[in-house]
């Protein structure tokens, strides 16, 4: 199982999910200028400040030559895990639905907060028990998500909805309390939370890692 | 009197000065080399009221691996690597525009730590407003908090720590100060000093435009008044534009490909050409047509003197030049050749063929004359008391009135709207440990880093002040398990020029230099700020002191909240509390001069034992007492573990003299809060480490008995108390 990371110009995150992939299999860097993903068995748009989000998160690093790539790869059902800026990386794509807007607070969060897993339909919440609380750090200024209801009750009745924050952890007003969607098929995740920031008992919690051998060990099935 | 003196007054420059100049040159100098001099002769740039003083300092040691001289210190963590810092402030910038000033402050920070090959890896903000009370303050902390997040976050460098303190005296002139720690290969490590004729100066990173003309010497080097009037010299930065350029930096140090590089800071391109030109022994011709530029209409001296922030200076041999810059366009990162190193000893400033400029390196840079200091003692308190509390409060209000001061109450508001564990090496985040930890496994070891500097007690007493703010750091390092290694510090005061804050300056070096020399901890790096002043008067006397130190195992770093109910907890270290200088009598308008006799060599040694005693894994929680003394203490490790604690302070009140209410609320050195097994705590005192059962972890109150007074507060109370900062730094 070899992950593949991509590097923008502003990604901040990166080396953390490189390292977090090594501890579920091998990885990679991939660079936004490559239109090849070569060898990698799956994707993560890393979080960060891609082209410094000036613009609005992640609407530049969409149009990154790599991004046609990581397109093509999810519609052969490749899986593609977005974090954070990644996850605004691929709803601005059209890979994922809905948008993350400012955080209702205005300011950026940093917190270690707790989730539930609503689905284990996604290709990386398939070995996570559905109801179970994932204590993961959140960081970030636009994380609100936020879709029309008619989008809201169409996911959540295919269920899409992969994360939720748990009653009270709730950091940006996201609606619905939607942490992480996935897409129809399940291939493609993304989520505001940084699983790659709890990889390590050290550093924090290992509730993170799960996701990543979720994807090392359906791939290795 | 010629035309020349008359613009360099408005410069800055006094007439001596200029004549000095005029004698050095030999001529007058014309506009280009006045403005270049004018910003390297200023305060900010010449230090020239502060060299002569920082000359005490101990700078040598075992694991010093670069000291003062270079962009940063280095300490060697063994292992072939070195943790590269300093502390620098943007104190004046930020008390005009507070979100860019704090977040250029940041940038212009990393950049001088990445500038030796080091990847920055952990900040830390030293921060000081007026009381929170006043709505100029609010403005600014939220400015300062905002600017330091929107750069530290963006870059991707963890913010792991800070204190902020507010206090009457910062109300016109904050303080805002930013340290850097970064990691780097101890072979890669690449110094300023610009070496090889013939080889090529190339500048990277941003194009240069007119923001910050004149920021160091109009900005930094006189007092404020109008502030607003000086905003188009403030700094404009772009975290974007820096995170690239540091990428691109690391990989052309890490493949060899630079012989010097250099960040450009204050006075812009004179400032690192003549640093790295002196440094070298040579000179460098630069030639302003090739610099890219914002504004097409830019004059010499402009582009000589722009603050424009992520750029960089390097020098290359010419063979790799092409290299260079296809690994900058690579990086989206701008590069050009603009100079080159010359034999002359002179900076020379060309446009296309002609020169506008041509002065001597070293009258440029060491030319400037040193100013020896006037100092005389002032007599008596200065800064004037304002009473917040009732005087007759006693035990519990006092308690929650000191929890709910902004400089006891926590800093979560502030510390959440950084990120605080991109990298993955965070062990310790804001506020879990009295000093943040970081894990190196390079090395195979983590280091701690903490930031101090109480400015109230500096001015009660400016030579025990200045010790206290020392060992206080290294106490808080001392908790996680941590031996320091180097120490930086950034010098906040006010005019050196007046009498009295030139006493201060004077004593807190002395402080300084004495509690380095008693730990055995040298300083490898520093920054000065000097006319911190408004119409009211100068501020608190601040040298904040930021120390990195080493621990072998991460996994032992205690924490500050108490670990279990019936853990024992212990008062350890000679910890003699007066309430001279206090949070207490801050609030109850006592403040008066003194503080109370502080052996730093008694102190050391007990901060040694607890170091040991956290190694040794014996010791579930740690904390040393700080502001709003042992009751404060007590009540953190008792709210952040949500569990409470019966505490009887007759044993420290016998032992050491004072009243209950000292025992409670005073404050001073030496002091650390312990938790675990009874037998194993005791186990701990020795020679060195005086060790008092004070009592046990539990219950769901913090209750304190102390002589003639006690206290016994719901934890959920005490806790909301120190929760209230959040609304009212939203002014709520």
């Amino acid at each position: 199982m070899k992950f593949g990371v991509i590097q923008f110009p502003g990604s901040c995150d990166e080396r953390d999910a490189l390292a977090a992939g090594e501890r579920a299999g091998e990885a990679r860097m991939l660079w936004h200028g490559d239109r090849e993903l070569g060898d990698v068995d799956a994707v993560v748009v890393p979080g960060g400040f891609s082209y410094g989000d000036y613009l609005r998160a992640g609407a530049i690093a969409r149009f990154s030559p790599v991004m046609e790539a990581v397109r093509e790869f999810a519609e052969a059902g490749g899986p593609v895990l977005g974090i954070c800026n990644g996850f605004q990386v691929l709803c601005e794509a059209g890979l994922l639905p809905g948008a993350l807007l400012g955080n209702e607070g205005i300011r950026f969060v940093c917190r270690q907060i707790e989730l539930t897993v609503e689905s284990d339909r996604s290709v990386f919440t398939a070995d996570l028990e559905v109801g179970k609380r994932l204590s993961i750090p959140v960081k970030h200024g636009e994380g609100r998500y936020f879709a029309p209801d008619d989008v809201l009750d169409e996911i959540e009745a295919r269920d899409q909805v992969a994360f939720r924050y748990a009653p009270g952890h709730n950091p940006n007003g996201s609606v619905r309390d939607i942490a992480g969607v996935s897409n129809e098929a399940g291939n493609v995740l993304g989520l505001m939370p940084h699983p790659e920031h709890a990889v390590d008992p050290l550093t924090g919690s290992t509730d993170g890692l799960r996701l990543f051998e979720s994807v090392a060990r359906a791939a290795a099935a | 009197m010629n035309v020349g003196t008359a613009k360099h007054r408005d410069l800055g420059l006094t007439d001596a000065e200029y004549d000095r100049i005029c004698r050095l040159l030999e001529r007058e100098p014309n506009d280009v080399e006045l403005a270049m001099f004018s910003l390297m002769w200023s305060e900010h740039c010449a230090y020239k009221h502060s060299r002569k003083l920082l000359r005490r300092l101990p700078t040598e040691g075992e694991r010093v691996v670069m000291g003062p001289g270079e962009n940063a210190g280095a300490v060697d963590l063994g292992n072939g690597y070195a943790a590269a810092f300093k502390v620098e402030s943007h104190n004046h910038p930020s008390a005009v525009e507070p979100f860019q000033g704090a977040a250029t402050g940041v940038g212009g920070i990393l950049r001088d730590v990445f500038a030796l090959g080091a990847r920055p890896i952990a900040v830390l903000d030293s921060l000081r407003f007026g009381e929170l009370d006043s709505a100029r303050s609010r403005y600014l902390l939220d400015g300062a908090v905002r600017g330091i997040g929107h750069y530290g976050n963006s870059i991707g460098v963890p913010t792991v720590g800070g204190e902020i303190y507010f206090e009457a005296p910062y109300e016109q002139n904050c303080l805002i100060n930013a340290m850097c720690v970064g990691l780097a290969r101890t072979e890669d490590m690449v110094r300023s000093a610009a070496v090889g004729v013939g080889n090529v100066v190339v500048l990277m990173g941003a194009s240069t435009g007119r923001d910050g003309i004149g920021g160091a010497s109009v900005l930094a080097s006189a007092e404020l008044d109008e502030g607003d009037e000086k905003r188009p010299s403030v700094q404009i930065g772009d975290p974007f534009e820096e995170a690239k350029l540091l990428e691109c930096c690391l990989e052309l140090l890490g493949r060899g490909l630079l012989v010097a590089l250099q960040d450009l800071g204050a006075a812009g391109l004179t400032s690192s050409a003549g640093e790295m030109a002196s440094g070298g022994g040579v000179g460098i011709d630069i030639d302003v047509t090739r610099v890219p530029l914002r504004e097409a209409d830019m004059e010499p001296f402009e582009i000589m003197v722009s603050e424009s922030q992520e750029r960089m200076l390097a020098v290359v041999e010419p063979g790799k030049v092409d290299a260079v810059l296809a690994t900058c366009e690579k990086w989206q990162t701008g590069a050009a050749a603009i100079g080159e190193v010359t034999d002359s000893g002179r900076i020379r400033v060309l446009r296309g063929d002609e020169p506008v400029g041509d002065v001597p390196v070293s009258t440029l840079v060491d030319g400037c004359p040193l100013y020896d200091l006037e100092p005389e003692e002032p007599g008596g308190w200065i800064y004037g008391n304002s009473a917040t509390l009732d005087g007759v409060a006693e035990g519990a209000d006092v308690l929650l009135a000191l929890l709910a001061s902004p400089n006891v109450a926590s800093k979560r508001w502030a510390f959440e709207q950084y990120d605080s564990v991109v990298g993955s090496r965070t062990v310790r985040r804001p506020q879990s440990a009295d000093a943040a930890v970081l894990a190196v496994p390079e090395a195979d070891k983590a280091i701690a880093v903490a930031i101090d500097g109480n400015g109230r007690r500096v001015a009660c007493d400016p030579y025990r002040g200045t010790i206290e703010a020392v060992l206080e750091c290294a106490s808080n390092l001392a908790c996680v398990g941590a031996e320091p290694l180097g120490l930086t510090n950034c010098l906040n005061f006010g005019n050196p020029e007046k009498p009295g804050p030139a006493w201060q300056l004077d004593r807190s070096v002395a402080g300084l230099a004495d509690a380095c020399e008693a730990l055995g901890v040298p300083v490898v790096g520093g920054n000065v700020s000097l006319y911190n002043e408004g119409p009211d008067g100068p501020i608190y006397p601040t040298p904040v002191v930021g120390l990195v130190g080493e621990l072998p195992d991460p996994g032992r770093a205690a924490g500050l909240a108490f670990a279990k109910e019936g853990d024992a907890i212990a008062l350890a270290g000679p910890f003699a509390p007066s309430l001279a200088g206090s949070e207490l009598a801050k609030l109850r308008g006592e403040l008066d001069s003194g503080l109370p006799g502080v052996d730093p060599g008694a102190v050391g040694a007990a901060i040694a034992a607890v170091r040991d005693a956290v190694r040794s894994g014996v010791v579930a929680s740690a904390h040393d007492v700080s502001d709003g003394g042992l009751a404060c203490a007590l009540a953190e490790c008792a709210i952040a573990a949500g569990v409470g604690c019966r505490v009887d302070l007759d044993p420290l009140v016998e032992a050491r003299g004072g009243s209950g209410e000292s025992g409670l609320f005073g404050e001073g050195p030496g002091g650390f809060v312990l938790s675990g097994d009874r037998t194993a705590l005791e186990g701990l005192a020795s020679d060195t480490l005086e060790v008092l059962i004070i009592g046990e972890v539990g219950g769901e109150r913090v209750e304190i008995e102390a002589a003639e007074l006690s206290l016994s507060v719901p934890l959920a109370e005490a806790g909301r108390a120190w929760r209230s900062l959040a609304s009212r730094a939203e002014g709520l």
